[in-house]
C-alpha cells in the first residue's frame, strides 16, 4: 500500500495526475436478451458503449484538466480488442492516453470488481495517481463496488456518488448523493471518487478532437504483467429474465382488498 | 430548453421512437461488423467515433423536438447549425484554414448516414444545402477573402446558408434561369428571382446562380454570395408543402438588389460549370442520408407489426409481411453497396457522375416504396400523423423530384449508355 504521488499543495497550482475507469458496456438503449443456454446475455453483434457513468467520471476529468487542476488524464479499459474503441472515445473526449488491460473469453466473462479493482491499484501506483475517478457503477452488472475495492486496497480515502467536487486548498470537497439527500465530505489525496449521475452532463466529443485522439497513444497490457490472477471466484448458475409482470384485478372496496392480499398471504 | 430525463438510462431506452436498426443490435445469428468487408475498406475508427457523437447531438439536441418544429412548420436552423459548427459536424471537407477539418468524401458520407436518424426529412435537407450544396464552389474557387466572409462562418454555424439556382420557370433545365446581374459601376444589380429555397427565410446569405454575361447558356452564368439582408430582395411566399414541412421553403424576388462584383465566385461564366461539378457530391449525400431512415422505417414496422394482432397472430407472422420486409432490407443493402463503391471510387478520383446519377435515382424511388409497402402495414396508424412512417412517406416523395428529378438522373445515365437520342437542332 503507498500513498502515491501529491500534487502540489497549499495554494500552488495543482498538477494532479488523474487515472479514469472506462467500462465497455451494452449500450443502455439496447434491449438486452438472456443467451438460449440461459448462461448469460447476448452480446455478439450488440451495440456496446463507454459506461454512462464512466462518461461522467472522463468528462469531469477533462474539466479539472481545463480549470488547471489536472496535469496527466489517463483513461484504463480492462476487456477485449473492442475496448479500444471505449478508449477512443475517451481519448476523443479529452483525456491525454489509453492503458487496455487486455481480457478476453474465458477470463473476461468471469471478470469481478474484484479483479479489476486489483488491476486499478496496481495501475495507480505504477502511473502514481492522485485521483481514481470511477463511475459508480456499471449499467450491465450494477455492482457498485469497485471503486470502494480500489480505496480499500491502496488505503486510501473515498468519496462516492460524487455530485459535485470543489478544490479545498490542498484537499478536494466532494458532494456525495446520499438516501438522506446530500452529504459534503473533505477528502485528502489521493483519493478514489466515483462519479454519480448529475456530476455533470458529458460534453460531444468534436470532430477535431476525434481527429486529434488518432495520435494519442493507448499502452497495451496484460493482468500477468500487473501481477494480478484473474482466476474467477465465482460461478454463475444461471441468467433468466425477471418474471413476466402479471395481471392485476380490480377490487370493488376495501374489504375486498384486504381479503385479498389475506389469500395471498402477505397480510 | 426540454431536458432528457436522465434519472434511469431505461427510461431513456423507452421513449426512442425508432429502434436504431444501423446499430446492429438483434439476438440471432447477428451480423458482426468487423467482417464486413464494405465498411472496413472505406470507413475507420475515427468515422465510427464521428457517427457516435453526432449521433449523441441528435439524439439529445434534435430529435426530442422535431415534432414540435414539423408543427410549427419551422426549425430553428441558428440554433441546431450553430451546435452541429460547435462539434465541427459542419466542415468536414472544408479547408482548415476557414475552420474546417480538409478531410476526405468518406467522412461527409458517415456525417450524411448518421442524419438518417433524425425522424425528419427537413433538418438532414437543410443540413446538406449548408454544407454540401450552397458551400463547395465557395470553399473550392471563391476568393480567399470571400472565404473569410461567407464560409468561414457556414462552417462554424454562425450563419445559415441556402442556395438560389432553382426558378419558378427553371428547375431541371438550369440554363434557362432568367435571373440576371447586371454590371454597374463595382456592382452587380440583380432582377429576378428563386423558388423553392431550403433555408429561404433564415439564411443569412445565398449563393445566387445568375445570368452575369453574354455567351452560351452554359457559359453565360456565374455563381454569386448573395447577403439576404440586401436592400431589394422579397422573400414573398412560405410555400406549404405535402412534406418536409419543418424546413422552410421561400420564394424569393430579386428587384434591383446591389451586391459588389467582388462577390462573385471563381470566374465569372463558370458558375453553370460549378454547379455541375458539385453535383455529384450532392448526389450521393442524398443517397446517403436516407439510407439509415429506410432502415429504421423497416426496423420500427418490424416492432409495430410484432406486437399489433389480427386473427389470433401477430401482423408480422404473416408471410406477405415479413417476405415484403425482407426484399426491402435486400434493395436497402444493394444501394448502400451501389453508394460505397461509388464512394470508393471518388475518393480514388474517378469520374462517377454514372453511378452517382444511379443512386440518387435508386434512393428516391426506393425510399417511396419502402414507405408506401411499410405504411400499409401500419394500417389505421399508418394513416395518422401520430407514427413516423407517414411524415417520412410525405418526405420522401420529394427525393424523387428535388436535387436532381428522376428524369435528368436517367437522361445522364443513358448519355452514359450512348442511347440518348441528340437533341433537335434549333434553326
Amino acid at each position: 500500500m503507498t500513498k502515491g504521488h501529491q500534487g502540489h499543495l497549499n495554494g500552488v497550482k495543482m498538477a494532479l495526475r488523474i487515472l479514469v475507469g472506462c467500462k465497455r458496456v451494452i449500450d443502455y438503449a439496447v434491449k438486452v436478451r438472456v443467451k438460449p443456454d440461459k448462461m448469460g446475455v447476448v452480446t455478439e453483434g450488440v451495440k456496446h458503449s463507454m459506461n454512462p457513468f464512466d462518461e461522467i467520471a472522463v468528462e469531469e476529468a477533462v474539466r479539472m484538466k481545463e480549470k488547471k487542476l489536472a496535469s496527466e488524464i489517463i483513461a484504463v479499459s480492462c476487456g477485449p480488442q473492442q475496448c479500444q474503441e471505449t478508449l477512443r472515445t475517451a481519448l476523443a473526449m479529452g483525456l491525454d492516453r489509453g492503458i487496455h488491460v487486455e481480457i478476453s473469453g474465458k477470463d473476461y466473462e468471469t471478470l469481478q470488481p474484484f479483479h479489476v479493482s486489483k488491476i486499478l491499484a496496481k495501475i495507480a501506483e505504477e502511473e502514481k495517481v492522485d485521483i481514481i475517478f470511477l463511475g459508480k457503477q456499471a449499467i450491465d452488472d450494477d455492482c457498485n463496488q469497485t471503486g470502494q475495492m480500489t480505496a480499500a486496497l491502496l488505503d486510501w480515502p473515498q468519496a462516492t456518488f460524487a455530485s459535485k467536487i470543489e478544490k479545498n486548498n490542498g484537499d478536494l470537497m466532494v458532494t456525495r448523493e446520499i438516501d438522506g439527500g446530500l452529504e459534503t465530505i473533505n477528502v485528502k489525496l489521493p483519493c478514489v471518487i466515483t462519479s454519480d449521475l448529475r456530476l455533470n452532463e458529458p460534453r460531444y466529443a468534436t470532430l477535431p478532437n476525434i481527429m486529434k485522439a488518432k495520435k494519442k497513444p493507448i499502452a497495451k497490457k496484460s493482468p500477468a504483467d500487473l501481477g494480478v490472477d484473474v482466476s474467477p471466484r465465482q460461478e454463475v448458475l444461471s441468467v433468466e429474465d425477471p418474471p413476466v409482470r402479471e395481471a392485476g384485478s380490480i377490487v370493488q372496496d376495501v374489504d375486498e382488498l384486504v381479503s385479498k392480499l389475506k389469500a395471498a398471504g402477505v397480510v | 430548453m426540454f431536458s432528457v430525463c436522465r434519472s434511469c438510462f431505461s427510461a431513456i431506452r423507452n421513449r426512442l421512437p425508432i429502434i436504431e436498426h444501423g446499430r446492429r443490435f438483434s439476438a440471432h445469428a447477428a451480423v458482426n461488423e468487423a467482417k464486413e468487408p464494405d465498411t472496413a475498406q472505406l470507413f475507420t475508427q475515427e468515422h465510427k467515433e464521428l457517427r457516435r457523437s453526432l449521433g449523441r447531438l441528435i439524439e439529445q439536441d434534435i430529435n426530442p423536438y422535431v415534432d414540435e418544429w414539423e408543427e410549427m412548420g419551422q426549425f430553428p436552423a441558428h440554433e441546431v447549425f450553430k451546435k452541429l459548427g460547435q462539434a465541427g459536424f459542419l466542415g468536414v471537407t472544408k479547408p482548415t484554414e476557414y475552420g474546417g477539418l480538409g478531410l476526405d468524401y468518406t467522412y461527409s458520407v458517415a456525417v450524411a448516414e448518421e442524419l438518417g436518424h433524425i425522424n425528419c426529412g427537413g433538418v438532414p435537407m437543410a443540413i446538406g444545402v449548408q454544407t454540401d450544396m450552397a458551400t463547395p464552389a465557395l470553399a473550392r474557387f471563391g476568393s480567399d477573402e470571400l472565404k473569410k466572409q461567407f464560409l468561414e462562418p457556414s462552417i462554424a454555424g454562425d450563419v445559415v446558408a441556402c442556395l438560389g439556382v432553382s426558378e419558378a420557370g427553371a428547375g431541371s433545365d438550369v440554363a434557362s434561369i432568367k435571373t440576371t446581374a447586371v454590371k454597374k459601376g463595382d456592382d452587380y444589380v440583380i432582377n429576378g428571382g428563386k423558388m423553392w429555397t431550403t433555408n429561404g427565410f433564415q439564411a443569412d446569405w445565398m449563393c445566387l446562380l445568375a445570368n452575369t454575361n453574354e455567351g452560351p447558356p452554359h457559359q453565360n452564368k456565374s455563381l454569386i454570395c448573395l447577403p439576404m439582408d440586401a436592400k431589394g430582395i422579397n422573400l414573398s411566399k412560405r410555400i406549404d408543402k405535402m412534406g418536409m414541412r419543418c424546413s422552410d421553403t421561400a420564394q424569393i424576388f430579386f428587384e434591383d438588389v446591389h451586391v459588389p462584383q467582388s462577390y462573385v465566385v471563381g470566374e465569372e461564366g463558370q458558375g453553370f460549370t460549378y454547379q455541375m461539378i458539385q453535383f455529384q457530391e450532392e448526389r450521393m449525400w442524398a443517397a446517403a442520408s436516407i439510407l439509415q431512415t429506410l432502415q429504421n422505417i423497416i426496423q420500427a414496422t418490424i416492432e409495430y407489426t410484432k406486437e399489433r394482432q389480427a386473427f389470433g397472430q401477430p401482423i408480422l407472422n404473416n408471410q406477405s409481411v415479413h417476405f415484403r420486409l425482407a426484399e426491402l432490407e435486400t434493395e436497402v443493402e444493394l444501394l448502400r453497396s451501389l453508394l460505397y463503391r461509388t464512394v470508393g471510387l471518388y475518393v480514388q478520383g474517378q469520374d462517377v457522375t454514372k453511378f452517382a446519377s444511379m443512386c440518387k435515382l435508386k434512393v428516391g424511388r426506393l425510399g417511396r416504396e419502402v414507405a408506401d409497402s411499410c405504411l400499409q402495414y401500419w394500417g389505421g396508424m399508418g394513416f395518422t400523423n401520430e407514427v413516423l412512417v407517414s411524415r417520412l412517406y410525405r418526405d420522401f416523395r420529394l427525393i424523387s423530384i428535388g436535387g436532381g428529378a428522376d428524369e435528368v438522373m436517367l437522361s445522364i445515365i443513358c448519355k452514359y449508355m450512348n442511347t440518348l437520342p441528340k437533341m433537335p437542332q434549333k434553326k
